[in-house]
C-alpha cells in the first residue's frame, strides 16, 4: 500500500512536473523543443546574393562607362572651336594638323577594307559551312572543325604580320609594284576576311544544321541532288542565321584594328575612293596611329579620338543588335 | 533550276539528271575548296613565320675580336675583360654602364654581352629568309661577298635561348622578349585575379539568383551580349579615360606611396584587359552551369542545404570544368589583344624587368606591332621569333586548359 501511495505520490509528482513543463511551454516557449518550419535569416548568404549582384552590376557599370567616357570627349571636341559636327559628319578629309576633321575619309577606308573582307568571308564561310553541315562525315568534321577554329584564335597582330610579309608580296607579285603600293587596303581587307571565316562558317553552320531534318528528307524524296537541296530548300531555311552570322562578321571587320593598322597604311586620303592598291586609314587604323605616339592629353587630337570611337561604337551597336534581333526571330520559326 | 520539279515526267529529266549530278559534284568541290582555303591560310601563316624565323644573315664587325686579344675572347678572364671594355669604350658610356650595376662585379657572360654589342660591335648587314637561304645559298654568299666585303654570311635562328631572355634593343642581333613577355605574365595574372572572381560571380547570380522576368537581370543580360560585341580599341579608350588618367593615383600607386610612375602601368592595362574579357567569361560560364541538371540542386535543397552551399558544394564542382575552359579561352584572346594596349600606353621601349603592378611595361603582341612596323628587314625576322613565343604560351595555355578538364572530368 505504502508502496503503491508512493508511486501515487510519484506519478502525482511526476504530473505535476509535466504541468510544470507545460506551463512554462505556454508561457516561454523552448527554442529546441518547437519546431519552426521558417528557416532562420542567414545573414552570410545575403551578403554572398549581394556580392554577386555586384558582380553582375560591373557589366552595366562597363557600358556605362564606355558611354560616359566617349560621349564626354566627343562633347570637349565638338565644344572646341574649329569643330563642327555638321563637318564631322560630312567633311571628306581628315587632317588635324590643319583643323580638318571630316571622318568621312576614314569611314571610307573602314568599309572599303570590310567589304574586301566580306567578299573573302562570305563566300569561304558560307561554302566551309555548307560542306560542313551537309556532306562532311562525322570523322572529316571532326577534324577539319577545330582547324578551322584555330584560325579565329590566332591573335590579330600576328594576322596583321602576315598580311604585310605574305599577302603584300604577292599581292604586288601579281598586279604589278606600280600599281600596288607597299600599304595597301586589298592586303588588310584580304587577310581580315580569313580571319572571319571561322566565325562566318561556325554561325551559319549552327544556323544550317537546325533545319529540320524533315526539309533535307522531302527535298531528297522529291528526287533533289545534295546540292539543289542545300541551295534553294536548306540555304533559305536557314537564311535569318545567315544573315546574323554576316552582320555579326561585318560589325567584327569594322572594329578591327591591328591588321589595318600595320597593313593598310596611313596618310590622309580624299573620301570616295575604291582603288584598293592604295594606302588608307580606317577609323581604328587611325586611333592606334594617334594613341601610338605621345599623344598629350587634353588636346583636339586626343579629344578626336573618341569623336571617332563613338561613331565606331554606335556603328558596330547597331549591328549587333541587329544581328540578335534577326537570331531572335529565326528561333521563334523552329522551336 | 528553279522549274527543277516541274517538268518530271518528261524527258527533259532524264537528260538532265546527269547534267544535275555534275552540277552536284562541282558544288561539293567548291565546298570543300571553300573549307580547305581556311586550312591553307593557316598553313601559308605558319609557313610564313617559320620562314623568316630562320634563315643566313650577314654579319658585320666594326672592330675584329681578334685585334683585341691574342686569345679568343670566350677564354679570357673577367678581369681581362673588364680591362678590354675599359680600353676600348668611351669614358662615358664606360660610367654609365658602371653605375647601372658595377662593372667589376658583373659576370663573364655579361660582359661577354657588352663587348661584343659595344666593342666589337657586330652587326646584321642582311638577312634572308629561311627557303631562299636553303636553296640559293651561293647566290647569297656571293651576293654579301660583293656588297659588303668584310661581312661574313652565318646561319642564324633568330629564336633562340638568347632572345627569350634578353631584354630590348634597338639592335637586332641583341633585342629579345624577356620584358614583353614578363610584361604579358604580369598582366595576364592581374587581369586573371581580377576578371575570374567577377566574371564566374556574375555568371552565378545570373543563373542562379536572378529571376529571369525582373527588368533589371534582363538589362545586365542584353548589356553582356552586346558587351562581347563591342571593339576591342573602344575598350582601350575606356581604360585610357578612366584607368590611366581619371584614376591615376590609384594606379600609379602614388596612393601607395610608390611615386614617380604615371598611370600608364601594368595595373590599368590588366584592369582594362579583364574588363574587356568579362563578357566572354560569363557568357561561357553562364552556359556551364545552366548545363548542371536541375535534379543536383533538388536534392541539395532536399537534404536542407541553403542555396549558396547548394552552388559552392554540388552546382560550381559539376560546371567547373566548363567554367575553366571558358576562362582559358578568355585569358587566351587576352593574351594575344595589342589594340586596347595600344591606347593604354603599353611602351615599346623598356629594358628594365617589370617589378610590380605599378611599373610601366611593354608586352609581347605590342613589341610585335612595333618590330613589324620598322621598316628594316632584320625587325620582321624579330617579330616573327616573337609570334612564336607568343603563340607557344597560348598553344600552352589550351594545352593546360585541355589537361585540366580531363582530370576534373575524371573525378566527377
Amino acid at each position: 500500500m505504502e508502496s503503491e501511495l508512493q508511486k501515487a505520490g510519484k506519478d502525482q509528482k511526476l504530473m505535476e512536473r509535466e504541468v510544470a513543463v507545460g506551463k512554462e511551454r505556454v508561457d516561454t516557449p523552448v527554442r529546441d523543443v518547437t519546431t519552426s518550419f521558417k528557416a532562420p535569416r542567414r545573414w552570410g548568404e545575403t551578403i554572398i546574393q549581394g556580392l554577386l549582384f555586384l558582380c553582375g552590376i560591373v557589366s552595366i557599370f562597363t557600358t556605362v562607362g564606355i558611354v560616359y567616357v566617349l560621349g564626354h570627349e566627343s562633347w570637349l571636341f565638338f565644344g572646341k572651336p574649329d569643330v563642327s559636327i555638321f563637318e564631322f559628319l560630312t567633311g571628306t578629309v581628315w587632317q588635324p594638323s590643319i583643323g580638318l576633321f571630316g571622318i568621312m575619309s576614314l569611314v571610307n577606308s573602314t568599309l572599303l577594307t570590310s567589304a574586301i573582307a566580306m567578299l573573302v568571308a562570305i563566300p569561304l564561310g558560307l561554302g566551309a559551312a555548307i560542306y560542313l553541315s551537309e556532306y562532311a562525315d562525322q570523322r572529316i568534321r571532326k577534324v577539319l572543325k577545330p582547324v578551322l577554329e584555330i584560325l579565329a584564335g590566332v591573335p590579330t597582330v600576328v594576322y596583321g604580320y602576315f598580311a604585310l610579309t605574305f599577302m603584300t608580296p604577292i599581292l604586288r607579285g601579281l598586279f604589278g609594284k606600280d600599281t600596288v603600293e607597299i600599304y595597301n587596303v586589298a592586303s588588310a581587307g584580304i587577310v581580315m576576311g580569313i580571319m572571319i571565316i571561322p566565325l562566318v562558317s561556325s554561325l551559319s553552320e549552327d544556323a544550317l544544321s537546325s533545319v529540320p531534318r524533315g526539309l533535307r528528307e522531302a527535298s531528297y524524296g522529291l528526287g533533289a541532288t545534295k546540292l539543289e537541296t542545300a541551295l534553294q530548300v536548306i540555304l533559305p531555311a536557314a537564311l535569318s542565321g545567315i544573315i546574323a552570322a554576316i552582320i555579326l562578321a561585318v560589325s567584327r571587320a569594322i572594329g578591327e584594328t591591328m591588321i589595318v593598322a600595320i597593313a593598310a597604311g596611313a596618310g590622309p586620303k580624299p573620301a570616295f575612293f575604291l582603288n584598293p592598291f592604295q594606302a588608307a586609314e580606317t577609323m581604328t587604323g587611325h586611333i592606334a596611329r594617334i594613341s601610338g605616339g605621345d599623344l598629350s592629353y587634353n588636346t583636339v587630337q586626343y579629344n578626336s579620338i573618341f569623336a571617332i570611337g563613338m561613331t565606331l561604337f554606335v556603328i558596330t551597336l547597331l549591328l549587333n543588335v541587329l544581328s540578335r534581333r534577326i537570331v531572335a526571330r529565326f528561333r521563334e520559326e523552329y522551336e | 533550276m528553279p522549274d527543277m520539279f516541274q517538268d518530271a515526267h518528261s524527258d527533259d529529266f532524264k537528260n538532265n539528271l546527269p547534267q544535275r549530278k555534275q552540277r552536284g559534284k562541282l558544288g561539293q568541290t567548291l565546298f570543300l575548296i571553300s573549307t580547305v582555303v581556311g586550312i591553307i591560310a593557316l598553313l601559308a601563316l605558319l609557313y610564313n613565320i617559320t620562314n623568316e624565323m630562320f634563315g643566313l644573315v650577314a654579319v658585320q664587325y666594326q672592330t675584329d675580336p681578334a685585334t683585341l686579344s691574342d686569345r679568343p675572347l670566350s677564354e679570357l678572364s673577367q678581369p681581362e675583360l673588364v680591362t678590354i671594355l675599359e680600353e676600348n669604350i668611351s669614358r662615358g658610356l664606360f660610367r654609365r654602364y658602371d653605375r647601372e650595376a658595377p662593372i667589376a662585379e658583373r659576370s663573364r657572360e655579361d660582359l661577354l654581352a657588352l663587348i661584343d654589342e659595344r666593342v666589337v660591335g657586330s652587326q646584321i648587314v642582311a638577312a634572308y629568309p629561311a627557303i631562299d637561304s636553303i636553296i640559293d645559298r651561293a647566290a647569297i654568299e656571293a651576293e654579301v661577298a660583293e656588297k659588303y666585303p668584310e661581312a661574313r654570311v652565318e646561319w642564324k635562328s633568330w629564336l633562340n635561348p638568347d632572345f627569350v631572355a634578353s631584354p630590348m634593343s634597338s639592335t637586332p642581333l641583341f633585342a629579345g622578349v624577356r620584358t614583353a613577355l614578363l610584361g604579358s605574365l604580369w598582366m595576364i595574372s592581374i587581369t586573371i585575379l581580377v576578371a575570374v572572381p567577377i566574371g564566374v560571380g556574375a555568371a552565378i547570380y545570373l543563373e542562379e539568383y536572378a529571376s529571369h522576368e525582373s527588368m533589371i537581370n534582363k538589362v545586365i543580360q542584353a548589356n553582356i551580349n552586346n558587351l562581347a560585341g563591342v571593339p576591342s580599341i573602344i575598350y582601350g579608350m575606356l581604360g585610357l579615360a578612366i584607368f590611366v588618367r581619371a584614376l591615376e593615383p590609384i594606379t600609379s600607386g602614388a596612393a601607395f606611396g610608390i611615386a614617380g610612375n604615371n598611370g600608364r602601368t601594368l595595373l590599368s592595362a590588366a584592369l582594362t584587359m579583364a574588363l574587356l574579357i568579362l563578357p566572354i567569361i560569363i557568357i561561357s560560364a553562364q552556359e556551364a552551369i545552366r548545363a548542371v541538371p536541375r535534379s543536383l540542386r533538388l536534392a541539395s535543397y532536399g537534404i536542407g542545404a541553403t542555396k549558396w552551399q547548394t552552388i559552392r558544394s554540388h552546382v560550381l564542382p559539376v560546371a567547373f570544368p566548363s567554367i575553366l575552359t571558358g576562362i582559358i579561352l578568355a585569358i587566351s584572346r587576352a593574351i594575344g589583344e595589342t589594340a586596347p594596349l595600344i591606347l593604354v600606353g603599353a611602351s615599346t621601349y623598356i629594358v628594365t624587368d617589370p617589378n610590380g603592378p605599378f611599373s610601366n611595361f611593354t608586352a609581347l603582341p605590342i613589341q610585335i606591332y612595333n618590330w613589324t612596323s620598322q621598316p628594316q628587314a632584320e625587325f620582321r625576322n624579330l617579330a616573327a621569333a616573337a609570334i612564336i613565343v607568343l603563340l607557344t604560351v597560348l598553344l600552352s595555355m589550351n594545352a593546360i586548359a585541355v589537361y585540366l578538364r580531363n582530370r576534373f572530368q575524371r573525378q566527377l
